[in-house]
């Protein structure tokens, strides 16, 4: 039933470009809005002075335009989203601070999936006790809440770096890719094309790359970015919490420090609400891709149109 | 030399004995059709991943060529992938999804050197393709959802003779292929047989297809082989009970003979003898005796290069 | 096959969209099942013979839909049924045992229960004992051995799953039981045993039954009359006999032809041609594209089913008068 007609093939193309399961509109759509922030970042620094970010570059307290603080000063064009509680400028500390909380969750995701991507290939490939310790240790790591340990660490560890910050995270990021990866690799081991592979005489790292990788593309890029969402809530938990990298802006710092200046008491609802909206604007853009990315692996979810 | 031999073979998972004492032997000229049949989990695709080397016997040896399968080397086994090729059940899982159909004929040009240069393997794939009755390299260009489960396994059939293997173990090849275009598929096997000079495994679970192109058949039944011969003589004319029962139980195509009586099979647990003594038929075997139950019995010959392992022949061995 | 007609099917059409238009999985089927009598539906895969019965039954689920048709049941027109009337007499009236049926059964529920299930979700409760008799009575119905009562699905074999399921298809007592390749799954020997427990229950109950398959040797064994379906349209209806002593329609032929028999070795006989793409199914014959003795005609206009025996309908222009001899 699927072959088609000799003449067919200009609607069969139109049929296949419709059918390109890439171009999901979810997928979409959460692509753009993370876009959209990067590109705030990056293109903010050049037309925004990032300096604004430092103590004192403002007047302390001053709304965002068209509001009014309780003194009863109205928001000027010099600061659009309004200062804070030490008179640094919204907009830069969100342009400097958004990317920075995007950094973390996209290297500890990278690390977590290189760790899962190695452990579970050599779980599934290996075998015996190889496999066996992979596993145990993976399903063990799984039930250990991550924020308890982090806390820990980084309370011992004080100030650090984004990057470190990445990489403690990331220790509690590889159990999941790693049971995923072992699981598909076992079950295409089985599969009919992974044997005729070795019937070609393929060798097993071609078996790996070649045609096992390909078909875990969705998968990954799924995991990636889920691990890159619990990476970010880990962070800005941390952050909120006071921890983790003291004078490096991130949404998380801001919001600890507007809880911890009282903003909500002084009615300054500029200070943790625009990190909070960009951090919701951000899950939602997140969730959509992983959404999306579903729909490309399990064809099933695919609506009809 | 035989091209294929296998020896005292025992294949046993835990305690349940999947493949029991096998012996087997393909000859190297003229080449043939052996079909492998039987019902599943009679341990038919049991011996169909020992010959191809994706588990190893527990016992006993299989030879190809003179060369011991269990102690080869990397070297040696490239060489054997090269001369034992498979084309399975499932036409559509045998194909990456992620690549295009070229990609199956790529993999064996590349790994085993098949040609060197660009236009000298076209031409190996155009006549790859032609042996099977392909024509044209646009299907090649196609993903594996674009072709019919016919045309799939016809690229299979394609990619084995490419290698140009002694022995191509087909694991049911046509079982999920339809009826009307299954005749292509056992075309081509014939075909490569008898041009090709390669000798086939041919597992089913379809006495019809192996009468129809089967030059010797082996029936097993549970791990242990009831009957074997020529695929003819042992289908038109059963020795063993269970033969007898299965050949009966395939229906006729024909409405006006229609299935005489009704068999009944014996409840369930005494179905399956794990023990490795006694005929494993003796459950549902209407002809039993005592002795059946104490001993295997061995393959007795019943007719020219046919035997059946059963109690019921043995006297014919002083007869005949 | 002169019985009373149970169940009228009049140009039944069923189709699946898909972005690049509709696939007519079941184009314009008609036929009548007669009471007590077996009809086989057979054709290849993506044929539409299981996309018809759905239609019948009313089961097509999105993006499938039923563009036209009609079905009678016993005169009553099923399509006119509100979904709540429709529930109660589907399993009441037509009953299903569907492809892969065995492999359906709830795992964590006993056998008996799934039983009882089907029948007190059509017929309210029942009293403790009064169930156990009725089961035990479906169980030896169809050939169970009472000791199953308590058992899972997990502990029985292929044979006794599929029995099983053949007991909750006539536990509300049918009048027409769909059977769609109920036995394909099964090894031989065991494809035989259900086989004739379910053609001693069709004669024990008289019920009327369809049944979907691809096996034309089980086909001879088991129906009365063979629909033979080709791209969701029916080509040829006739008696048993009749299709396999002198099939009409060039597909029916083939079909036919391409039995391996078990008593003479014959040469293979292959047949080509593509099957055309089913979003755009070419003008005229469905079958033009494969077909061995395609005339001009057949491709202008699909030839509509006419009598060319008594009891034997076919669509194809070669049985048109004056045809005959411009095709030989």
């Amino acid at each position: 039933m699927s072959e088609v007609q000799a003449g067919g093939t200009k609607r069969a193309r139109r049929f296949n470009r419709f059918d390109n399961p890439w171009l999901n509109p979810k997928l979409l759509i959460g692509v753009a809005i993370l876009l959209t922030i990067i590109l705030l970042g990056l293109i903010g620094r050049l037309l925004w002075d990032p300096d604004l970010v430092f103590t004192g570059s403002a007047m302390l307290r001053q709304p965002p335009v068209g509001f009014e603080n309780l003194r009863g000063q109205a928001g000027s064009w010099a600061n659009p989203l309004g200062t804070e509680g030490s008179g640094r400028d919204m907009l830069a500390l969100l342009i400097v601070g958004a990317p920075n909380t995007l950094l973390i969750g996209a290297v500890a995701s990278i690390i977590g999936m290189s760790l899962g991507i190695f452990l579970g290939f050599t779980a599934g490939f290996v075998g015996g006790r190889t496999d066996d310790v992979i596993r145990i240790l993976s399903d063990v790591m799984i039930t250990i809440p991550p924020l308890m340990v982090l806390i820990v660490f980084q309370a011992a560890l004080g100030d650090v770096s984004l990057v470190v910050m990445a990489f403690l995270i990331s220790g509690f990021l590889w159990q999941s890719p790693t049971r995923l990866i072992r699981a598909q690799v076992l079950s295409m081991r089985e599969s009919g094309y992974v044997q005729m592979a070795q019937l070609s005489g393929a060798s097993t790292f071609s078996i790996m790359f070649r045609e096992m990788m390909p078909n875990l593309i969705p998968y990954l890029f799924g995991s990636f970015i889920a691990n890159a969402t619990t990476a970010i809530v880990t962070a800005v938990g941390l952050e909120t919490l006071g921890l983790g990298p003291q004078r490096i802006p991130t949404l998380g710092r801001i919001i600890y420090e507007a809880i911890n200046s009282a903003a909500l008491l002084q009615n300054m609802w500029w200070w943790w609400g625009f990190p909070t909206l960009l951090l919701a604007v951000m899950f939602v853009a997140l969730l959509l891709i992983n959404l999306g990315l579903d729909e490309i692996s399990n064809p099933r979810l695919r609506k009809i149109t | 030399m035989p091209l294929l031999e296998i020896r005292d073979v025992w294949k046993r998972y835990g305690d349940v004995v999947a493949v029991q004492d096998l012996n087997l032997t393909v000859e190297r000229d003229p080449a043939s059709i052996v079909t492998i049949a039987g019902e599943s989990g009679s341990g038919k695709s049991t011996l169909a991943n020992l010959v191809l080397g994706f588990t190893k016997a527990s016992e006993g040896s299989i030879t190809f060529d003179g060369m011991d399968l269990a102690t080869a080397g990397p070297a040696e086994l490239k060489e054997y992938r090269r001369n034992v090729q498979a084309v399975f059940q499932d036409p559509f899982g045998v194909y990456n999804p992620f690549y295009r159909i070229q990609h199956v004929f790529d993999m064996v040009i590349r790994n085993f050197g098949l040609a060197q240069g660009r236009s000298a393997a076209r031409d190996l794939m155009e006549e790859g393709l032609n042996a099977v009755g392909l024509y044209g390299d646009d299907v090649l260009r196609k993903y594996p959802h674009q072709l019919s489960g016919g045309q799939r396994q016809r690229i299979m059939m394609a990619r084995a003779y490419m290698v140009k293997p002694k022995l191509i173990v087909a694991d049911e090849p046509v079982s999920m292929v339809d009826a009307s275009l299954r005749a292509s598929i056992l075309d081509v096997m014939m075909k490569l047989r008898d041009e090709g000079g390669i000798s086939f495994l041919y597992i089913t679970h379809d006495l019809s297809t192996a009468y129809q192109i089967g030059d010797r058949i082996m029936l097993f039944y549970q791990g242990t082989v009831a009957e074997q011969g020529n695929a003819v003589d042992v289908i038109s004319n059963p020795q063993h009970p269970y033969v007898q029962l299965l050949v009966d139980s395939v229906p006729k195509p024909d409405p006006n003979d229609r299935w005489v009586g009704e068999i009944e099979l014996p409840a369930e647990e005494e179905m399956r003898s794990t023990s490795a003594a006694g005929c494993r038929f003796y459950p549902r075997c209407p002809v039993r005796m005592d002795r059946c139950r104490e001993l295997l019995p061995p393959l007795y010959p019943v007719g020219e290069g046919h035997r059946a392992a059963c109690f019921l022949h043995e006297t014919q061995r002083t007869g005949a | 096959m002169s019985g009373r007609v149970v169940l009228q099917v009049r140009d039944l059409k069923v189709y699946y969209a898909t972005p690049e238009g509709d696939v007519r999985a079941c184009d314009g089927v008609t036929f009548d099942l007669h009471a007590g009598e077996t009809l086989g539906l057979v054709g290849e895969s993506g044929s539409g013979k299981s996309t018809a019965t759905s239609g019948v039954l009313q089961m097509v689920t999105p993006p499938g839909r039923i563009a036209g048709g009609e079905v009678f049941l016993d005169g009553e027109d099923m399509l006119a049924l509100d979904e709540e009337t429709l529930r109660g007499s589907r399993w009441q009236a037509l009953a299903l045992i569907p492809q892969g049926a065995m492999n359906s059964l709830n795992p964590t529920m006993s056998i008996s229960a799934q039983i009882a299930d089907v029948i007190q979700t059509h017929t309210g409760r029942w009293p403790r004992a009064k169930m156990r008799e009725r089961v035990l009575e479906l169980f030896q119905m169809v050939g169970l051995p009472a000791r199953i009562h308590d058992m899972y699905p997990h502990e029985l074999s292929g044979g006794m799953k599929q029995r099983v399921c053949i007991a909750m298809a006539i536990a509300l007592n049918p009048k027409v039981i769909i059977a769609d390749e109920a036995t394909s799954a099964l090894d031989v020997v065991v494809q035989r045993v259900v086989a004739q427990t379910m053609a001693r229950v069709r004669d024990a109950l008289g019920v009327s039954m369809i049944m979907i398959g691809h096996d034309m040797g089980l086909m001879a064994q088991m129906v009365d009359r063979i629909a033979v379906m080709y791209a969701g349209k029916i080509v040829e209806i006739a008696g048993v006999q009749e299709m396999f002593a002198r099939p009409a329609h060039p597909y029916s032929q083939i079909l036919i032809d391409s039995v391996p028999s078990l008593t003479e070795r014959q040469p293979l006989r292959i047949t080509g041609g593509i099957t055309h793409d089913p979003r755009n199914p070419p003008r005229g014959c469905i079958f033009q594209l494969r077909c061995p003795k395609v005339m001009d005609r057949c491709r202008a206009a699909p030839p509509p089913m006419r009598e060319v025996a008594p009891g034997q309908t076919v669509a194809c222009y070669l049985y048109d008068e004056g045809a005959a001899d411009a095709a030989s």
